[in-house]
């Protein structure tokens, strides 16, 4: 059973397509990287798959299950790391991460353990506005796997990270964590490195959706030219 | 769902006094109106319908302060999109909106009240206290209900700080009449009388009517 399925998705804001007919099929523990310039429609997917925005036209199934009709029993299987860390700026990354532990029904020593994962142990009390935006996004992580989520959706989860934070969070959203993941990426052969399956996306179509095996970097620059 | 609601409300709660952006506004607002009012009017004292309409307009507008920003910081920081991606019951935030609000409309009145007694009421404040208790109570119930509701339709919107007051205060209005009515007779210098029942009733019914149908809309409100 595919863990996603995805056939003659689209979906318009107003007049704008944002997707227009994507079709394509992840097998559970394979990671999907989409690539495509800005306003590609890359997050817009990410969003249709994490349940917060519904498709127009097309089927969407998340774990054989069908999207928006069976949303709920698709949250708390899924870990959405976007653009926005979703969390809040005064309370402090124990306070968030409790927050959302509760939400998810998560015990506490759970959030311990993911702020030692990430280092954040030692500045956890601090209200995240005070944390550098690397430092946030380190919770951001913690926060996105929490509930131990089977589908990780990740839009450029190494931005604001150095090097070694990219190495401290791997074992969670990394190859290692051996989640099925879909990984919206700008950097091809980081991307391509990382991908199972590749999807490009122009303009909110597919223009690209092949094994990563069969896919040359160069094809990926195509997409942004 | 009672897990859910008590995790939202102390995250309100925290988040208020952290930034302390909504009670202390509401309550310094009150008491400046309360101030202008007692220089406007040129009276040392008011009583009955008088008090009784200065009171609930006050409290009306000051609590709108409150309803523009209730769910800010969910909507500008993504905590409408880490709930909702959550397997929780959506309307478990209905419930921790309306009491964070509920909460914040007793603080206002712990400090506007005394401060109107002080200012601007003719009567003793200790008769009519019980009373006025009663009727404060039902009032903020509905304000609460309406308020949260409204402002979830008004967060999503680029001109919230406008649509909110503007949805706010038609629905509120039957509760500033049904207040006023009902803790005026409470409010006379001479012969003061308990609450009037059918105000109070007639509270009691819009805060149930709208309790029913907010709860009813809430989940809708959340979706795409």
């Amino acid at each position: 059973m595919p863990a996603l399925q995805v056939e003659g998705l689209s979906r318009h804001y107003g007049e704008r397509e944002a997707l227009s007919e994507v079709s394509l099929s992840l097998q559970e523990g394979q990671t999907l990287v989409v690539f495509g310039p800005n306003g590609a429609g890359k997050t817009t997917l990410l969003r249709v798959l994490a349940t917060l925005l519904r498709p127009h036209a097309g089927e969407v199934r998340v774990f054989d299950r069908s999207l928006p009709e069976e949303a709920w029993a698709v949250r708390g299987r899924v870990g959405l790391l976007g653009h926005e860390p979703l969390l809040y700026r005064e309370l402090s990354a124990w306070e968030n991460l409790r927050y959302h532990a509760r939400l998810h029904r998560v015990a506490d020593e759970r959030v311990s353990e993911l702020l030692d994962a990430v280092a954040m142990s030692a500045r956890a009390g601090e209200p995240l506005r005070t944390l550098s935006r690397g430092m946030v996004q380190r919770v951001a992580v913690a926060r996105a796997v929490l509930h131990d989520p089977q589908l990780l959706l990740l839009d450029e989860p190494h931005s604001n990270l150095d090097p070694a934070a990219i190495e401290l969070v791997a074992p969670l959203i990394g190859a290692p964590a051996a989640r099925t993941r879909v990984i919206c990426s700008h950097d091809p052969t980081g991307g391509l490195a990382e991908a199972d399956v590749v999807l490009g996306l122009r303009a909110g179509k597919p223009t690209l959706l092949r094994a990563a095996t069969d896919v040359a970097p160069a094809e990926i620059a195509e997409l942004y030219r | 769902m009672s897990a859910t609601v008590r995790a939202l409300l102390r995250k309100e709660l925290l988040l208020e006094l952290r930034t302390l952006e909504s009670v202390p506004g509401m309550s310094l607002f009150a008491v400046t109106t309360f101030v202008v009012f007692h220089f406007a009017l040129n009276r040392n004292s008011v009583e009955g319908d008088l008090a009784a309409g200065i009171l609930w307009v006050t409290l009306l507008f000051a609590a709108i302060l409150g309803v523009n920003r209730l769910f800010v910081a969910d909507a500008d920081q993504g905590g409408f999109d880490g709930f909702l991606i959550a397997p929780v019951d959506r309307s478990a935030m209905f419930f921790a909106k309306a009491l964070t609000l509920l909460a914040y409309l007793v603080v206002l009145e712990l400090v506007a009240v005394p401060a109107f007694a002080l200012l601007l009421l003719g009567p003793p404040l200790g008769p009519a206290l019980p009373g006025l208790i009663v009727t404060l109570a039902l009032g903020d119930l509905g304000v609460a209900v309406i308020g949260t509701l409204v402002a979830a339709l008004a967060v999503r919107t680029r001109a919230r700080d406008l649509l909110g007051p503007l949805l706010a205060l038609p629905l509120l209005v039957p509760i500033v009449i049904g207040g006023a009515r009902a803790s005026s007779p409470a409010l006379v210098l001479s012969h003061p009388a308990a609450p009037a029942g059918r105000w109070l009733l007639t509270l009691g019914l819009y805060d149930l009517v709208f309790g029913l149908i907010a709860f009813a809309l809430f989940d809708f409100l959340l979706e795409d």
